[in-house]
């Protein structure tokens, strides 16, 4: 569904990925894990060309994207959740939900409604359809733009973060809405996060990335039991406590 | 003749009242000939120093910094002399509408770059990865959250635009200070030169007072509802308002 192959990436000198092979299958739920600076984030935003790499190839579908394809195969492949939820703040939740639908997946105002309020439904907002973002709580607001990303109906959802910049109260308001949307078996997740519970809960398999490069690989199950790599042990001794 | 605020002064204003009107129509007419070029010059250079492609930027990083730090009146001489210096001549309102024109679109232009750079990064990132384009980023979310931002100092480059169609004197204008200079420089007129000037900045007044006062409610009312909307600053306000009481 997804696949790197020797992504580099530079940011002027510095350095962010060394050299990164990694294959997604579709419906895979994977987790990426690893300390700040290690280019989880940056791993996943070329997967859509928010960051193009430097040199490599990022294939989507089989089809390799690129500069010039990127807007319509991004467009017709994946969504995005954002760190700091980017809903657009001059319209109202069920504005944010249609537009895309209405002006790029060429569905009616009608159309675009009944998925927006079916996917409000899904993240347990329904009777939020007519404010404005700022008038929510960041877990709902980041419950919002899950909802936005579902209407898109793509096959592949990016998570960049998503609960990393909530209070702790409302993480967990966001990790359910993910875990019952990892039941989806079509949906390819890749999900960046400091959530072990979530990881462990929903993974298919987990990356572990540091300075740049994919430093371990496997199963939640062999990642949490018995990692190999020590930086691996000691990042996770210091994370799950 | 006694004085220089005398009736026979005043009079003679009043008496010569339509050349004041007709220069402030020439005035009226240069201006906003020159805001359409101007807006239309300022759309573009704001969009190209903000679209991130390093030629475009630079066309326009060029562009704003010439217009920015040479006199205005040096710009409308040049024009003037070098268009009659190629066989063109297209008069002076026509030069003084290119020549505000160029210069207030410089200024427009740094407004519409930063209304656009006043919004967060997310929102070009979140338009692009649900698939929009170029122009439906901007039409759809880019713009609509920016245009508010730019409204009020567009206004202020409005306010300014007016007040330098003074800068045509220097080319023999027939806008409101041509006319005014003309007529206190004038044989028969020349004794009125005080309330000739009065009279002059009175008009300029009238039309930049309200627009300058618009354009300061307005930015105010917009940070009143910035700050309203924006719910980390409303704790922030909250707290201060728990800590004062």
């Amino acid at each position: 569904m997804i696949k790197l192959e020797h992504v580099e990436k530079y940011f002027g000198d510095l350095h962010v990925l060394k050299d990164i092979n990694l294959e997604v299958a579709e419906g895979e739920k994977l987790v990426i894990i690893g300390p700040s600076g290690s280019g989880k984030s940056t791993t996943v935003r070329c997967m859509n060309f928010l960051e193009e790499p430097t040199s490599g190839h990022v294939y989507i579908d089989g089809q390799e994207l690129t500069s010039k394809n990127k807007t319509k195969l991004v467009r017709e492949t994946t969504s995005m959740v954002f760190q700091q939820f980017n809903l657009y703040p001059h319209m109202t939740v069920l504005k944010n939900l249609t537009l895309a639908p209405m002006k790029l997946h060429h569905k009616t105002k009608q159309e675009a409604e009944e998925l927006a309020y079916h996917y409000l439904e899904v993240v347990g907002l329904r009777d939020k359809a007519n404010v404005y973002p700022t008038q929510l709580s960041g877990g709902q607001q980041q419950r919002i733009a899950i909802a936005r990303a579902l209407c898109a109906q793509t096959k592949i959802i990016l998570f960049d973060e998503p609960t990393s910049a909530l209070d702790p109260e409302t993480i967990q308001e966001v990790l359910d809405v993910m875990v019952n949307l990892a039941h989806e078996k079509n949906i390819t997740m890749v999900v960046v996060t400091h959530e072990m519970g979530f990881a462990r809960q929903v993974a298919d398999r987990v990356v572990f990335m540091a300075d740049g490069q994919i430093i371990e690989e496997g199963t939640p199950e062999h990642f949490f039991t018995n990692p190999k790599n020590e930086r691996v042990r000691q990042f996770l001794g210091k994370i799950i406590r | 003749m006694s004085g220089l605020f005398s009736w026979d002064a005043w009079a003679t204003v009043w008496n010569h009242r339509e050349s004041f009107l007709l220069g402030l129509g020439n005035t009226l007419l240069t201006a906003f000939s020159a805001l359409v070029l101007a807006f239309a010059i300022g759309a573009v250079i704001g969009l190209m120093a903000t679209s991130g492609k390093k030629p475009l930027k630079f066309i326009a990083r060029v562009y704003v910094e010439f217009i920015q730090n040479t006199p205005l009146l040096l710009q409308l001489c040049f024009l003037y002399y070098a268009l009659a210096f190629a066989g063109l001549s297209l008069g002076v309102i026509r030069t003084g509408i290119i020549a505000l024109g160029v210069y207030t679109g410089a200024y427009m232009g740094e407004v519409v770059r930063a209304a656009i750079e006043s919004v967060p990064k997310g929102q070009f990132e979140a338009a692009q990865a649900q698939g929009f384009n170029y122009l439906q980023r901007m039409g759809y979310i880019i713009l609509p959250q920016s245009i508010p931002v730019m409204l009020p100092p567009m206004v202020n480059q409005v306010v300014n635009l007016f007040k330098n169609t003074s800068c045509l004197y220097i080319v023999g204008g027939a806008d409101l200070i041509s006319v005014t200079y003309s007529f206190v420089t004038g044989a028969s007129t020349g004794g009125a030169y005080a309330p000739a000037y009065i009279v002059c900045g009175a008009i300029f007044f009238v039309v930049c007072f309200p627009l300058s006062t618009l354009a300061t409610r307005w930015e105010a009312s917009l940070k009143e509802r910035k700050g309203k909307a924006d719910p980390a600053l409303r704790a922030v306000k909250r707290t201060a308002l728990k800590e004062a009481a």
